[in-house]
């Protein structure tokens, strides 16, 4: 079946929960493979730019292996365990960023009127605005973290258990979706204020950053910040620390560690319901 | 006289387009402050496990960064400012109506670049800045003069990153599409300007070089000249030599190209 049939077969009106998200997952699936078709259409631009994309990410780490020529610790922590906590973050944000890295364009569209177009299709708007431009170069970001969390499983020296080792994908994909709910809570926050993508940034890249070192390196306010208002130290901290062996901040008790996926549940359910009074108040700019 | 006058209605213009994202200039100053805040406790912790590393104690460690997200728009690290406009213009080929214009493209440009710095200097510089001082404890001079040096290094340090994207953006005559050279240079100028750790930390024969590239005229250089830890001098003569080299590397690549511009049509 070709793409235009497939469109025709969208199905219109009233309908559940189910068939909402499905056909949201089946818009972002054609509009992603459209914009992999395109960009990968020319060769050498597509290698580069994701060999772009690995590279400014891999810098982040080349600085902290800088730090460790010149400290044996950071934080008390060695460089294995700020690997190990690096990568969990770079994997989980990376996953995030493919999957809805475009949704920080979404201010630009309210400015310039081209959200209207999305308005009328027959498909999720949430879909479309997230698969828009949908760039498979995003990959070189997962690439680098999942690397550089190989690299910190392999050196470090962990009595590793089953539970353990369970924690390593419940960890990224819990934290994927977490990062996930903060880039749509960005985008619903750019209906009111269009020009302020900047501020999504402080918690998208600002957060990952943050989560890359260890929690000891910080002030208590911030992880207390961190833990129970704007909750991203469950993307990495708590569970990396359970297998990493070392003591929670803030005190906290040891099952935290399991939460991750309540938690990204959670933040899912609030991130779709600023989305939806987001769109709702949305007005065009059209005069 | 009425070169002079001209140029600096360019300016004039550079800054009041910068100047009209008042909620885009907020937003941008609650990032660097929040990336100021993460950087300056990795800092902490940095200076706690190691005092005086890079020459620098840890006071001194931390005005680096504010300085380093106060400058990191005025010096345009990560790029972004005139080039992408320019690339855009080589690419539909509008630089041809630049180009019978009767004044000269690299200064016209210099021109507009000098006011958005400006612009960013005032708009995204001072705040962040002022919040480190009020949250951390700063080694930040009493003496007026040290600030003027400090700015005349700014200067120096806006001309050395324009004449590095005026290159990136020309190389588009050849390229076409310029994005994959504003990208390496964004990384370059991510890595080697000092932003992220500052370039006397960097081991052996890599800070060596770091340090001699012209990236480090854009944050290391100014940043040094404020703290004291550096001859203002020597430093706005690295700094010089480089915006001269550059600015020149430009004219010379802006005459081959001009000479393969052809006109589409009419």
């Amino acid at each position: 079946m070709d793409e235009r049939a497939r469109v025709a077969s969208w199905p219109e009106g009233k309908q559940g929960a189910y068939a909402r998200v499905r056909d949201g997952v089946r818009a972002y699936r054609m509009i992603a493979a459209m914009w992999i078709r395109s960009t990968t259409a020319y060769r050498a631009s597509f290698a580069m730019t994701t060999f772009g994309s690995f590279a400014a990410t891999a810098l982040d780490f080349v600085a902290i292996l800088l730090m460790f020529s010149q400290v044996d610790t950071l934080g008390g922590y060695s460089l294995p365990e700020v690997a190990f906590l690096y990568g969990a973050a770079g994997t989980a944000f990376g996953l995030a960023d493919l999957a809805l890295g475009s949704m920080e364009r979404l201010g630009r569209r309210v400015r310039d009127g081209t959200l209207d177009t999305l308005l009328v299709r027959p498909a999720p708007v949430l879909a479309q605005v997230a698969a828009d431009r949908f760039a498979l170069r995003r990959l070189g970001r997962i690439t680098q973290g999942v690397l550089v969390l190989g690299y910190a499983v392999a050196v470090l020296d962990l009595s590793w258990t089953p539970l353990k080792l369970l924690m390593i994908p419940l960890m990224l994909l819990s934290g994927g979706a977490i990062f996930g709910a903060v880039f749509v809570a960005g985008a619903a926050f750019q209906f009111v204020a269009q020009d302020a993508s900047e501020v999504q940034n402080s918690f998208t890249y600002g957060g990952g950053t943050l989560l890359q070192y260890p929690p000891t390196v910080f002030a208590k306010d911030l992880l207390r910040g961190v833990t129970f208002v704007f909750p991203i130290a469950f993307v990495n901290w708590l569970p990396a620390l359970y297998v990493l062996g070392r003591p929670y901040p803030l005190d906290l008790p040891t099952w935290v560690a399991f939460a991750p996926p309540l938690v990204a549940a959670g933040c899912c359910t609030l991130a779709g319901l600023a989305w939806r009074a987001g769109l709702r108040s949305y007005r065009s700019t059209g005069s | 006289m009425g070169t002079a006058r001209l140029y600096a209605a360019v300016a004039v213009g550079g800054f009041r387009r910068y100047a009209t994202y008042r909620t885009a200039t907020a937003a941008g100053v609650f990032t660097n402050t929040v990336f100021g805040l993460i950087l300056a406790y990795i800092f902490i912790a940095l200076w706690d496990e190691k005092p005086h590393l890079g020459g620098y104690d840890q006071a001194q460690a931390l005005t680096y960064v504010w300085l380093g997200q106060a400058l990191l728009m005025t010096v345009a690290v990560l790029g972004g400012g005139f080039e992408e406009e320019l690339i855009e213009r080589i690419r539909t080929g509008d630089i041809a109506i630049d180009l019978y214009r009767p004044a000269d493209l690299q200064l016209w440009w210099l021109a507009q670049d000098a006011g958005r710095a400006l612009f960013h200097l005032l708009g995204r510089g001072v705040v962040p800045l002022a919040f480190g001082a009020l949250v951390f404890d700063l080694a930040l001079p009493a003496d007026l003069l040290t600030w003027l040096a400090f700015l005349v290094a700014i200067l120096l340090g806006v001309v050395v990153s324009f004449a590095i994207r005026f290159l990136v953006a020309l190389s588009a005559f050849w390229l076409l599409d310029g994005a994959g050279a504003a990208q390496l240079a964004g990384i370059a100028g991510f890595f080697c300007s000092g932003l992220l750790l500052p370039l006397n930390v960097f081991p052996g024969a890599l800070g060596e070089v770091v340090r001699a590239l012209p990236w480090s005229s854009l944050i290391q250089a100014p940043v040094d000249v404020l703290l004291g830890t550096a001859d203002p001098l020597s430093t706005y003569a690295f700094q010089a030599a480089w915006a001269v080299g550059l600015l020149a590397a430009g004219r010379l690549m802006q005459s081959v190209a001009t000479r393969r511009v052809v006109v589409q049509g009419g």
